[in-house]
C-alpha cells in the first residue's frame, strides 16, 4: 500500500481515500485495477490524474464520483463515506455535490443546450423560472448565451464541451470530475476549456479532479498524480 | 410554474422526436387501435340505449315462431280481458321509405289513444294529439325524422312500403303529418306512427292480422304472471304466442347483435395486442439506442427508480398521445356519420364511459409495453452504460 500523498497543510481534505481496492471479474480471473490506494485531495485543489491506458485513472474518478463501488477500502468526500451509501442516496449525493465533465461531452442530442444544462436541476425543487435563471447564468459563465436554443449537432466540439461544463456547474457542486475533458478537442478549443476550468477553480473555489493523457492539460493543474498499475506516485509542482 | 412530474414532459417528449418515422408508425398503430375501440364502444352504446329506455311494465306479445309471423287481430279483445292489463295496442312493421329506398322511415300502424297511454314518456302537444286522433290518414313523426326530411305539421308525405300494398295494388301510402314526437328523457324519436284502422282498411293482404301486441300492465310485479296467462290462453292454437317484457325483448335483440359486438371486441383485443407488441418493440429499441444517455442521466443524479419512471412515462406518453388521437377521431367520425347512422343506429356516439375506459387502457398498455425496457434501464450500471456509444 502506498502512503497517502498529503494535501497542502493549509487546506482541509475534501476527498480522503484509504486502502482503496477495485477488482473486476474477467471470467474466473479477478483483475485488480486499484491496489490499496490512499490519497487526500484538498478543498479547492486542481488535480490532474495521469497515467497510461488501463492504469486505473478513470476507475478512480468513477469511484470518487460514486459511479462505481470499491471492492474494499474507504472513500470519504466532505466527511461522508460515499462507499457506504445506498444506490438512491448515492444518486442524490451525486446530484447535489458532484459535477461531471466527459471527454465526448455526453449531451442529449434531442435537447437544446439550455435543456441539457437544465437536466440536473430537474432533480431539485426549483420552479421553472428559477431553473431557467440558473441555466442562463451557467451558459453566460461559459459564454454560450447566444447558443442556448441550439441542439448539440449545431455546435462545435468546443462549444459542446462548454455546454457540458455549464451542465456540470449549474447545481453549484463542490467537486468537478473531468474525464479527459480536452481529449476530443483541437488545441485552441482545449485551451479555452482548460482556461474555463482554471477560472472555476480560482474564482469559484471548485475542487477539480481531471483525468488526462495530455501533459499540456496537466500543466494547468496545481498537482499532478500519476497512476500506474493501480499505484500512485506524485509529481509536486 | 412547471413542477412535479410535469417538468419532465419536455424530456419525455423530446425522446419521441429522436426517430420520427418510427414514432409516427408506432403512433399510427395506436391511433388505429383506439379508433376501432371508440367505434365499437359507440355501437355498443347505441345498442344498449335501446334497452335502457325500454319499459319493464310493458309486455310484447308476438308469434311464438318468429316476430315476422303475424297474429290474429282478434287476440286483442281476449288479452284486454286478462286481469292486470291496463292498455293494449296492436303494432305491425310497415317497412316504409321516403323518396329513395335508402331513406328508411320505421313506421308502425297502431291505435293512437292506446299507444300514447302505453308510452307516457312520449311527448306530443295536446292539440297535435287531437289532430292525429281525428285524422285517420294522419301520422305522428319522430323529431329526428321530421328534422332529417324537413317535414312540418300539415305536410302530406308520400311513402312507399316494400311489404304492404294498398287494395288498388299501389305501394304508395300518402299520409299527413299531424304531430311531432319528442322524448324529453332521451330515447328513440326515429319512428312514424299511423292509424291501425286506416292501415287495416287500406291494405290489400293479411286482413285481420297484425304484427304484435304492446301491453301495459297495471303493476310491474304482475308482469310475469300476466305474460304466462296470455301465452297459456293461446297455447295449442294455430298462432301460439310468446310474451315477454319490452326490456327483455330489447335485451334479447341486443344479445343477438351482441354476438357481433363480441366479435368486434375480439378484433379490437387483437389489435390492442398487436399495438402492445409494436409499442414494446419501439420502447425496447429506443432504450437500447440510448444506453449511454441513460448512463449520463444516472451520472447526473437520476436514481434507478427515476430512470425507470422516465422510460415508463415515455411509454405511457406514446400510448396516451396515440390513444387520445384515436378516440377524438372516433368521436369526430361519430358526429360526421350521425345523420346517416341515425336511421339504423340512433345514439351512435362515443360515450363518456368509453373515454374513461380508454384512458385506463392507455395507461395499462403503456406500463406493460414499457415494463421490460424500463426494468433494463433501471438495472443499467453507470460505468457499463457510459462505455456504450
Amino acid at each position: 500500500m502506498s502512503a497517502p500523498p498529503a494535501a497542502a497543510d493549509t487546506m482541509r481534505p475534501i476527498v480522503r481515500i484509504r486502502d482503496l481496492v477495485k477488482e473486476y471479474r474477467r471470467g474466473v480471473e479477478a483483475v485488480r485495477v486499484l491496489d490499496g490506494l490512499s490519497l487526500d485531495i484538498a478543498q479547492a485543489d486542481f488535480v490532474a490524474l495521469m497515467g497510461p491506458s488501463g492504469s486505473g485513472k478513470s476507475t478512480l474518478l468513477n469511484l470518487i464520483g460514486g459511479l462505481d463501488r470499491p471492492t474494499s477500502g474507504s472513500l470519504e468526500v466532505e466527511g461522508l463515506r460515499v462507499d457506504q451509501l445506498t444506490d438512491a442516496s448515492l444518486a442524490r449525493w451525486r446530484a447535489d455535490h458532484v459535477g461531471f465533465i466527459f471527454q465526448m461531452y455526453n449531451l442529449l442530442p434531442v435537447l437544446t443546450a439550455e435543456r441539457n444544462v437544465e437536466l440536473p436541476l430537474l432533480l431539485t425543487n426549483l420552479g421553472r423560472e428559477q431553473r431557467m435563471r440558473r441555466v442562463a447564468a451557467a451558459l453566460a459563465l461559459v459564454d454560450l448565451t447566444h447558443r442556448a436554443k441550439h441542439r448539440p449537432r449545431e455546435l462545435s466540439g468546443g462549444q459542446e464541451q462548454r455546454v457540458g461544463i455549464a451542465r456540470a456547474i449549474v447545481t453549484d457542486p463542490t467537486l468537478l470530475l473531468c474525464d479527459e475533458p480536452t481529449g476530443d478537442l483541437d488545441r485552441k478549443s482545449g485551451d479555452e476549456v482548460l482556461t474555463l476550468l482554471e477560472a472555476l477553480n480560482d474564482e469559484y473555489g471548485k475542487t477539480i479532479i481531471m483525468v488526462t493523457h495530455d501533459p499540456h492539460a496537466a500543466e494547468r493543474a496545481h498537482r499532478v498524480i500519476h497512476l500506474d498499475k493501480g499505484l500512485l506516485s506524485e509529481e509536486h509542482r | 410554474m412547471m413542477t412535479g412530474v410535469g417538468k419532465y414532459l419536455p424530456l419525455l417528449a423530446s425522446s419521441l422526436r429522436r426517430k420520427r418515422l418510427r414514432t409516427f408508425f408506432t403512433l399510427a398503430s395506436i391511433v388505429v387501435a383506439f379508433l376501432l375501440f371508440g367505434l365499437s364502444e359507440s355501437m355498443r352504446f347505441a345498442l344498449r340505449s335501446g334497452v335502457e329506455v325500454a319499459g319493464a311494465d310493458r309486455l310484447l306479445t308476438m308469434h311464438k315462431v318468429s316476430f315476422t309471423q303475424l297474429l290474429p287481430a282478434s287476440y286483442e279483445t281476449r288479452i284486454r280481458a286478462v286481469d292486470g292489463v291496463a292498455a293494449i295496442t296492436p303494432q305491425t312493421w310497415f317497412g316504409a321509405w321516403f323518396q329513395d329506398e335508402r331513406n328508411q322511415v320505421p313506421t308502425f300502424p297502431t291505435k293512437p289513444e292506446a299507444f300514447l297511454r302505453i308510452y307516457p314518456e312520449i311527448s306530443v302537444p295536446e292539440a297535435e294529439q287531437q289532430a292525429w286522433f281525428a285524422d285517420r290518414g294522419g301520422i305522428l313523426v319522430g323529431r329526428s325524422i321530421a328534422d332529417l326530411f324537413g317535414w312540418h305539421l300539415g305536410d302530406t308525405v308520400p311513402r312507399k312500403s316494400a311489404i304492404w300494398r294498398r287494395e288498388d295494388g299501389s305501394d304508395s301510402w300518402e299520409v299527413t303529418v299531424r304531430g311531432i314526437i319528442d322524448v324529453p328523457q332521451g330515447g328513440d324519436t326515429r319512428q312514424i306512427l299511423m292509424h291501425q284502422d286506416y292501415f287495416e282498411e287500406a291494405k290489400q293482404q293479411a286482413k285481420g292480422l297484425i304484427g304484435w301486441y304492446v301491453i301495459r300492465v297495471d303493476d310491474v310485479d304482475h308482469a310475469q304472471s300476466i305474460a304466462r296467462q296470455i301465452d297459456a290462453m293461446f297455447a295449442n292454437s294455430p298462432a301460439e304466442t310468446k310474451t315477454s317484457s319490452e326490456r327483455a325483448m330489447a335485451q334479447s335483440f341486443v344479445n343477438q347483435i351482441g354476438n357481433i359486438g363480441a366479435i368486434l371486441s375480439a378484433i379490437v383485443g387483437a389489435v390492442f395486442f398487436t399495438m402492445l407488441l409494436v409499442t414494446a418493440n419501439t420502447m425496447a429499441q429506443s432504450v437500447r439506442e440510448r444506453t449511454n444517455e441513460l448512463g449520463v442521466l444516472k451520472t447526473l443524479g437520476f436514481s434507478n427508480r427515476g430512470v425507470l419512471g422516465l422510460v415508463l412515462g415515455e411509454s405511457v406518453l406514446v400510448t396516451t398521445l396515440g390513444g387520445l388521437t384515436g378516440m377524438v377521431l372516433a368521436w369526430w367520425l361519430g358526429i360526421q356519420f350521425e345523420p346517416v347512422l341515425d336511421q339504423y343506429l340512433p345514439g351512435f356516439r362515443v360515450p363518456g364511459t368509453a373515454f374513461a375506459q380508454a384512458f385506463g387502457i392507455m395507461a395499462t398498455l403503456g406500463v406493460i409495453a414499457g415494463a421490460v425496457p424500463a426494468w433494463q434501464a433501471m438495472r443499467l450500471r453507470i460505468v457499463d452504460a457510459l462505455r456504450q456509444e
